[in-house]
């Protein structure tokens, strides 16, 4: 695999989307599991062809969602279709069309890599599983290691030979859940590099993450906070209707700064970034009341900036607190 | 770089199936293989149990402990003595000076019989008035002392060929001159015989089938192999198929290794069908993978699997007949003992091996055992979630 940096991908742009356009189609998803609301109301449209960013923190029920769209959980309310077939009746046929990575290695740990792959290409029924796997070897550039046990494989190595097991049987979709958590730099940036690959052979993509950077590698992205979508469409959009206003602050005594900010009315969020200060509001009027002082200031020099993604989904956190936590 | 690629398949009808349920059984080949300590404690477990049972079981057991209670010093107090040792079933250790001494010696378990020769044993026996011996037999264990029991009466006619001459020739003729009365403590009626290495396949085969599916599904939950595995398109039913058939011959091989041993070691024959024998043991067999397949779906984790393995193992050892005669058993217990499958497999392989038995004559076990396979089959794989839920 070549380790070329691929250029930003391109939303494709559908004019008028019919139904043979749209992978994913849900609305009013709900699930709760002992009394605990963890996805609630949510609704969302993934166009085939694009690579679809899922976004939220950590127990925000995106593993939940992606498990009620290939048919592992069932959905107290709400309906919806996958591939064009109903996710409560038609799980068999999602399932032959799907290509499901979990969170958890899932693997055979005691197989090798080759073994691996022919159980996947037998389970899907096909003619030449031994056939199959050696091409998926062979695409992964793993054809000299075949024998050794996925156990022994370090992790970058797992999540891309796992990566190779859901895709070999070709399905029309992929639903990856946090594929490259836990994952070095450089393994992260080659998983992007195939995923953006996939995409461009018309797969679609739907992949959970809590990197920033990946989130800037999705042609679309849906942020998900306790259980709600709060976000949804192109990077740039989602920064764009965050409505943030945002200041880049450097200088001396940042840390004393944060403090008598923090919590003052019109401040949505302070947040240090490196040897820089970001500070944010919604309401501009009421952020340059709050902020008067501080830009007097001398030893502060202040810059109006573009709010980052990551300052969006921290303000889209703490609302969402807010208004459900 | 190749682009994915879409192979040719079959999806759908009994080809798929059969694909995936292939799928599922070279998996569980591979990892079978590969898992040494299972692999190899399979066999060994086998083996150790078999030469452990096996002998020590003893159905046939010489030189039980044996003590004296002789009220009479008279030549054929002597010579009763030595007609027993001859035997070789008893080993003459204890002699003892009162009744009390030698119930206390029993009860104890310090040996297994007490022999009481009356106080004027030996003037009553030459006046010809049949006098009584006394032979305390310990029957706990009755397989343990039936056949010491036979050889003491086949003693009685002999054992004074040599002092009774002369005069007393004439009580040398049968019916002999005394009586030995034999009292079985604890146990009056023995039974069970032979019993006890046909008994051993069913209860080896159960326990090493039974532990060894339980774990199979928990694992892959433990694992997280689960998950996947779910949202490929496969049904419950291949799964369990193809997770029991490695198994079946794995138990094929340990019913190979102990009719083997159980020839070779033990000399019990097989009177009957061989194939027979083998079929229904195969049957057998998939009854308890599929009672074990189902704890699997029940159990949370691998250590609630084998705890409910071993429960369900217990009554089939103690209900079945194979520890205790079934027929001696209260009614509550027969009828828990009729629902398990160890009870009609030892009727089946008692049956085939012992006494030459043949279909027609198991029709009852077999369709019991066919039957239980079918329900633990049913509730597997209705037990197993295709869902996360």
């Amino acid at each position: 695999m070549r380790a070329t940096l691929p250029s930003p991908a391109q939303p494709i742009k559908a004019a008028g989307a019919f139904a043979g356009d749209i992978a994913i189609e849900v609305s009013g998803l709900t699930k709760s599991f002992n009394g605990r609301t963890v996805v609630s109301d949510l609704s969302m449209e993934v166009r085939r062809g694009l690579i679809y960013g899922f976004l939220g923190p950590n127990g925000s029920g995106k593993t939940t969602t992606i498990r009620m769209l290939c048919g592992l959980l069932t959905p107290d309310a709400g309906r919806g279709t996958c591939l064009g077939y109903d996710i409560l009746t038609q799980s068999d046929e999602i399932k032959r069309h799907v290509g499901y990575m979990t969170q958890r290695f899932s693997l055979y740990e005691d197989l090798s890599i080759r073994e691996n792959l022919e159980f996947v290409a037998r389970i899907h029924g096909l003619d030449d599983p031994r056939g199959a796997a050696g091409d998926a070897l062979h695409r992964l550039g793993l054809e000299n290691r075949a024998h050794q046990l996925a156990g022994e494989l370090s992790g970058g190595w797992k999540q891309r030979v796992a990566l190779g097991a859901s895709i070999l049987p070709g399905p029309q979709l992929l639903l990856l859940d946090e594929p490259t958590a836990g994952v070095d730099p450089k393994a992260r940036r080659d998983f992007w590099d195939e995923i953006h690959r996939l995409a461009g052979e018309g797969l679609t993509v739907l992949v959970s993450t809590h990197y920033m950077d990946e989130a800037e590698r999705c042609h679309e992205i849906a942020y998900i906070a306790y259980g709600r979508l709060l976000a949804e469409g192109t990077v740039s959009n989602v920064v764009a209707q965050s409505g943030l206003e945002t200041w880049t602050v450097t200088g001396i005594a940042l840390r004393q700064l944060a403090e008598t900010l923090r919590g003052q009315p019109g401040v949505d969020m302070v947040a240090p970034f490196g040897s820089a200060l970001h500070v944010a509001g919604r309401d501009p009027a009421l952020l340059m009341r709050a902020t008067e002082a501080a830009r007097a200031d001398e030893r502060y020099s202040w810059r109006r900036d573009k709010p980052t993604l990551e300052d969006v989904f921290i303000d889209l956190m703490d609302r969402g607190r807010d208004n459900f936590g | 770089m190749t682009p994915v690629l879409t192979y040719p398949r079959t999806t759908r009808g009994p080809v798929a199936a059969w694909r995936r349920f292939v799928a599922v059984l070279v998996k569980e080949f591979i990892q079978l293989r590969r898992d040494r300590v299972t692999l190899i404690s399979m066999i060994f477990i086998s083996l150790v149990q078999l030469l452990l049972f096996g002998y020590a079981i003893n159905t046939d057991p010489k030189e039980l402990r044996t003590a004296v209670l002789a009220q009479d010093e008279s030549v054929f107090t002597r010579s009763f003595l030595a007609a027993m040792r001859t035997t070789g079933y008893f080993d003459i250790r204890e002699r003892v000076a009162s009744e009390s001494e030698l119930d206390d010696l029993i009860l104890s378990g310090a040996v297994q019989f007490g022999v009481q020769i009356p106080s004027d044993f030996g003037r009553q026996l030459v006046r010809g008035e049949r006098p009584a011996l006394l032979v305390i037999a310990d029957a706990t264990d009755p397989s343990a002392t039936v056949n010491a029991v036979g050889a003491l009466e086949g003693i009685a006619a002999r054992a004074f060929e040599r002092d009774l001459i002369g005069p007393t020739a004439a009580l040398a003729s049968t019916p002999p001159p005394y009586e030995i009365r034999i009292h079985r403590r604890y146990n009056p009626v023995g039974d069970t015989h032979l019993n006890i290495v046909p008994g051993l396949m069913g209860t080896i085969l159960s326990m090493t089938m039974l532990i060894f599916t339980a774990l199979s599904v928990t694992r892959e939950i433990e694992r997280s192999t689960m998950e996947s595995l779910l949202a490929m398109p496969i049904r419950p039913v291949e799964i369990m198929l193809g997770k029991i058939a490695p198994y079946v011959l794995v138990g094929a091989f340990q019913m190979v290794l102990i009719l083997s041993a159980a020839w070779l070691l033990f000399d019990v024959p097989i009177v009957g069908s061989l194939a027979l024998l083998l079929a229904l043991t195969t049957l057998f067999v998939i009854a308890n993978l599929a009672v074990g397949y189902t704890f699997s779906t029940v159990a949370e984790n691998q250590l609630q699997a084998v705890q409910m393995s071993f429960f369900f193992f217990l009554p089939n050892i103690l209900l079945s007949g194979f520890m205790f005669p079934f027929n001696g058993m209260p009614d509550w217990a027969q009828w828990i003992g009729e629902t398990l499958p160890m009870t009609h497999y030892l009727r089946i392989v008692r049956g085939i091996m012992l006494k030459g038995a043949d279909l027609s004559h198991l029709a009852i076990p077999v369709g019991a055992l066919g039957l239980f396979t079918l329900v633990a089959m049913a509730v597997a794989v209705n037990r197993f979630r295709q869902t996360l839920d």
